[in-house]
């Protein structure tokens, strides 16, 4: 495993080209695109102010840099470095802004949604669509690029309209039975729309491209319900994360619950493989403890880590949320298929440092993470069984199923892995840490 | 005078006896009472009527009348009155008994009375208190009832206050939703009224600008929206769907296929265990074979059918096919089943077998670790004897505690010795007395013979010739040299002499004693270690009192002698113990 130098960057705005060639990274107002394989820089943008967001076209070709607090969107072309684009939203604000699939079309929310509108880098037309729904994610492009599902609300009443992001024709519009809309998923395959109702209420609505409800599924009344939804990626399962600190998952063809997954505090009885990050503070002598060593700082006071399998049963350490808050720190925020649809990793929410990987296939645990801190983010390789996981400090932690490493960033200047983008290859990885970037790059074999 | 004193008092007596008695019979005779004579009931005025009285009272009482008028007599018949007297006394013993015996019921009865009053006055006291603990029960029951009630008031105003909390929460609800509402629509129209007004806004608009137009990502140019491209839009939809669905009837079709294959193949196994069992069966099962035959027929065409229905999947095979399947699974499971039982047993049966064989070599097994446990037990010891031995020595604080339990057994040994002899000496003792009171007599008798002899050799010396007297004068010095030795010693000599008599006279008639001195003679000589200690005494009492006499007379002397001493000496020592012992 390789890490390249560090580069600076600023709101952990740092993607990778959807090809995987280029790497734009945005430094206060200034964009700078690399070459991913060199790292040379290839072009440098200023903007009119400091960059809030950044997105690339999914052609690749065009870089969407939005300013929210000017409600400005900057729109710059690779192959044109002289090409501009500037779509101001004027006082109406900004609050989002996307491309379309297609890459030719940028999609600003403006602020306290009242609409979303459409601009077209073709034809400068812009149009707009009113009534957005404010909610998790009202939005949703189905994987071809052909549709796009969209919350709103009118009349306090939930609906979704489906468009045909070709020429944004509206396509089918219905009226919803939630009480409060949450957000909405397409399935991989583009045919079957989830929408799910907000926590107070567990519901989740199957809908077919055509408008029509093919099922609804609730597990429970009453208590918070759904915290996260996602779809696997052969459109199979549909996992559902809840505050009740379970997923469940349903399956594509009678949309019935095929599976429950807990998170126990102690995990016991199961086949499942306890990976227990343990630190090992490396041994300083006080003499050692000199001036030289101070100024190199990190590697001071950086520890050593591996993983150590321990035997089950295992009590994970857990956090009780207060009650008394809104959004209590409990139950599955995050779920995440491999791409191979074969394992699940989740994280429940008062379980903050342990990851828990599930096989799909066997619908049993597969092995759970426990790490010394909170788990930030975790991702799947794009190509592999493999996830990659950081929690804040200077390691990258890789699982797959053969077992788990921990990776030392081996940076100065204290580089904390805040969150990590694979590269589309999956050779390669993003590390970004709070003011810094670092590519790290897989062993080919 | 005594007497008269004293017959006067009996009379006084008497008379106070009777005074009594006369008051008594002052109400049954108020005939005969005079007034002046109240001291006496009978007088010698009176006697007749008296009489006259007394069989009047005595009659009726059942008894012979004391005088008979009849006779003409006023005699007294003494023997009717002491009879009528006896039977009076009798008749009052009776009543005395009687009245003792109604005495003792009465008390009885009594005692009875207070113990039955005593037992009531209890079991008052118990109902007393049983009544004050049925009071207190009720009481609680009471209490616990209100409680009860008041319990029951208590859920009925929870469950109350649940219905009025469950309606406030839905009003509140509903309030709540309604507000929403309100709200919601209030910030649409103020969106609407923002959206409004900031279109209208002239001086910062919405705008694009770019440097120029680029090319649509497909490089076709836009179309305008018309009814075409709305159905084209519809069509493209139900096209992703339909081949959606075609993908996933595909997949379907192909797991169905795969799904078939493996039940095809499932029920080919099946077939094929079925039908040996069956083939099997057969052979034991004859009484059921019609139905079986028929069943299998019924098999093998539905097998047949079901080979069909893979290739036609039409509604009645597939029925047909999952029927079959659903039989032949339950004939399976009831196969598998008895095959369970059957394994079961055979397992049962095996592990005895198994079983068996090793019990017995765990049985030789046992025996031959036991052996070596005793062995290294055996070993151990000896082991720990030899240790003993060894530290005895060196134990140099041991070695006196130890010399002293030795002591005191040793001690202990020679004390149950010394009884022995002892007891051994006084039966010599007494063996000696009889043998000089014998030797006494003998020399009596000797000197009676010896006189006889005496005369006799006298009267033959004067009567026979001298030829005679040589052979007798030879007999005699011999004689004489016997005697003198015998005068010398008589205390020995005589004994002796006494011995050879006692074996040789005593031994019909009192051979016990005769044993009895024998064996504590040898005892005693054992004892002495005079006689080697395997030389048992037995075998030379039957070899005859010859032997034995002639050990008497070789060695019985000194050793007696030796004895005396040896008991004396002992004796000194031994009185200290035992008083009663005497030399």
């Amino acid at each position: 495993m390789n890490f390249s130098e560090v580069f600076k960057q600023s709101n952990q705005l740092c993607k990778l080209s959807p090809d995987g060639k280029y790497l734009a990274t945005c430094v206060q107002y200034r964009l700078v695109v690399r070459d991913v394989s060199t790292l040379q820089i290839l072009q440098l943008y200023t903007c009119l102010d400091q960059i809030s967001h950044m997105d690339w076209s999914s052609d690749s070709l065009f870089i969407l840099c939005a300013m929210y607090k000017r409600g400005l969107v900057q729109v710059w072309s690779l192959e044109q470095p002289d090409w501009h684009c500037k779509i101001d939203e004027g006082s109406i604000g900004l609050v989002s802004s996307r491309w379309s699939p297609d890459g030719r079309h940028i999609l600003n929310t403006t602020e306290f949604h009242l609409r979303i509108t459409v601009w077209s880098l073709c034809t400068k037309a812009v149009s707009y669509i009113k009534y957005p729904k404010a909610c998790q994610k009202g939005l949703d492009f189905s994987r071809d690029g052909c549709y796009m599902a969209l919350a709103e609300r009118r009349d306090c009443k939930d609906y979704v309209s489906i468009f045909v992001c070709d020429d944004w024709h509206l396509l089918r519009h219905f009226e919803t039975e939630t009480q409060d809309l949450a957000g909405l998923e397409w399935s991989p395959n583009g045919c079957v729309l989830a929408v799910w109702d907000s926590c107070l209420e567990y519901k989740v609505l199957l809908y077919s491209l055509d408008g029509r409800l093919l099922s609804t599924y609730s597990a429970y009344e009453w208590s918070l319900g759904i915290k996260s939804v996602t779809w696997s990626p052969s459109s199979q399962f549909l996992a559902i994360g809840s505050y009740d600190e379970k997923v469940r998952i349903l399956n594509h063809i009678t949309w019935k619950k095929i599976a429950q997954f807990e998170h126990p505090a102690t995990i016991d009885n199961t086949k499942a493989t306890m990976f227990k990050e343990v630190e090992k503070r490396p041994a300083v002598g006080s003499d050692e403890m000199s001036l030289l060593n101070i100024s190199v700082g990190t590697t001071l006071f950086n520890t050593q880590s591996k993983y150590e399998i321990y035997p089950l049963p295992v009590q994970i350490p857990v956090v009780k949320p207060d009650p008394d808050r809104a959004n209590p720190k409990i139950g599955i925020s995050v779920l995440a298929f491999s791409s191979d649809s074969r394992y699940l990793a989740t994280k429940n929410d008062n379980m903050a440092s342990a990851v828990w990987v599930w096989d799909m296939q066997k619908m049993s645990l597969e092995a759970v993470l426990e790490q010394t801190s909170g788990v930030r983010c975790f991702q799947w390789d794009p190509r592999r069984p493999r996830l990659a996981l950081c929690t804040g400090n200077s390691k990258l932690y890789l699982w797959s199923p053969g077992g788990c490493v921990s990776v030392q960033v081996p940076t100065e200047g204290g580089f904390q892995v805040q969150s990590l983008n694979w590269h589309c290859s999956g050779d390669s990885l993003v590390l970004l840490g709070k003011e810094q970037l670092c590519l790290c790059y897989m062993d080919s074999d | 005078m005594p007497e008269s004193s004293l017959v006067k008092d009996v009379r006084s007596s008497s008379e106070s006896r009777t005074s009594p008695m006369r008051q008594f019979s002052q109400s049954p005779l108020p005939l005969h009472r005079n007034p002046y004579v109240l001291s006496a009931f009978c007088t010698e005025h009176n006697v007749k009527e008296c009489l006259s009285h007394l069989n009047q009272e005595v009659l009726p009482l059942g008894l012979p009348p004391v005088w008979a008028e009849s006779g003409g007599s006023s005699e007294l018949n003494v023997v009717a009155v002491l009879n009528c007297m006896y039977d009076l006394i009798q008749l009052h013993h009776k009543g005395l008994r009687t009245l003792e015996n109604m005495e003792v019921e009465q008390l009885k009865s009594s005692s009875n009375v207070e113990c039955l009053q005593l037992t009531t006055t209890r079991l008052k006291e118990q109902l007393e208190v049983s009544k004050r603990e049925n009071t207190g029960l009720l009481e609680r029951e009471r209490q616990l009832q209100l409680k009860v009630k008041s319990l029951q008031n208590c859920l009925k105003n929870e469950k109350e206050e649940v219905q009025k909390l469950q309606n406030i929460i839905a009003s509140r609800a509903t309030q709540y939703n309604h507000e929403m509402k309100r709200k919601e629509r209030e910030f649409n129209k103020l969106k609407e009224r923002l959206n409004q007004l900031l279109v209208d806004k002239k001086e910062k608009k919405q705008a694009i600008d770019v440097l120029h137009s680029i090319g649509r990502a497909d490089g076709k140019r836009s179309l305008w929206k018309t009814e075409k491209t709305e159905a084209k839009h519809e069509g493209e939809m139900y096209k992703t769907l339909l081949s959606d669905y075609d993908t996933r009837q595909r997949e379907l079709v192909l797991e169905n296929a795969e799904l078939r294959k493996v039940l095809q193949q499932m029920k080919k196994d099946m077939v094929s265990i079925l039908s040996s069992r069956k083939a099997a069966l057969k052979s034991d099962k004859h009484d059921h074979s019609g139905l079986q035959n028929a069943s299998e027929e019924d098999e093998e065409e539905v097998f047949d059918s079901s080979k069909e229905s893979v290739e036609l999947s039409c509604v009645h095979a597939r029925e047909k096919l999952t029927n079959s399947i659903r039989l032949q699974w339950r004939r399976l499971k009831n196969h598998v089943e008895r095959l369970d039982s059957q394994v079961s047993l055979a397992q049962i049966g095996e592990r005895k077998n198994t079983d068996a064989v090793p019990r017995e070599t765990h049985e030789e097994e046992m025996d031959r670790l036991k052996l070596e446990i005793q062995q290294c037990k055996d070993f151990i010891q000896s082991q720990q004897q030899l240790l003993q031995q060894l530290s005895c020595p060196c134990d140099e604080e041991a070695a006196p505690l130890l010399n002293d339990c030795f002591m005191l057994q040793e001690k202990n040994r020679l004390r149950e010795e010394w009884k022995t002899i002892e007891e051994q000496r006084t039966i010599f003792e007494r063996e000696r007395r009889n043998f000089t009171e014998a030797a006494i007599r003998l020399s009596h008798e000797r000197k009676a013979f010896e006189e006889d002899r005496a005369m006799w050799l006298k009267h033959q010396f004067l009567n026979l010739s001298p030829f005679t007297d040589t052979k007798k004068s030879a007999l005699s010095k011999s004689k004489s040299a016997f005697l003198i030795s015998a005068e010398t010693d008589p205390s020995a000599a005589l004994p002796l002499d006494n011995v050879m008599k006692c074996h040789s006279d005593r031994a019909s008639p009192t051979p016990r004693s005769v044993s009895l001195t024998s064996s504590s003679t040898a005892d005693l000589y054992r004892t002495f270690c005079l006689i080697p200690e395997n030389s048992s005494t037995k075998p030379k009492r039957k070899n005859g009192q010859a032997e034995e006499s002639s050990i008497h007379f070789s060695e019985n002397v000194p050793i007696q002698y030796k004895h005396w001493n040896d008991s004396e000496e002992h004796s000194s020592n031994v009185l200290f113990e035992d008083k009663n012992s005497s030399i």
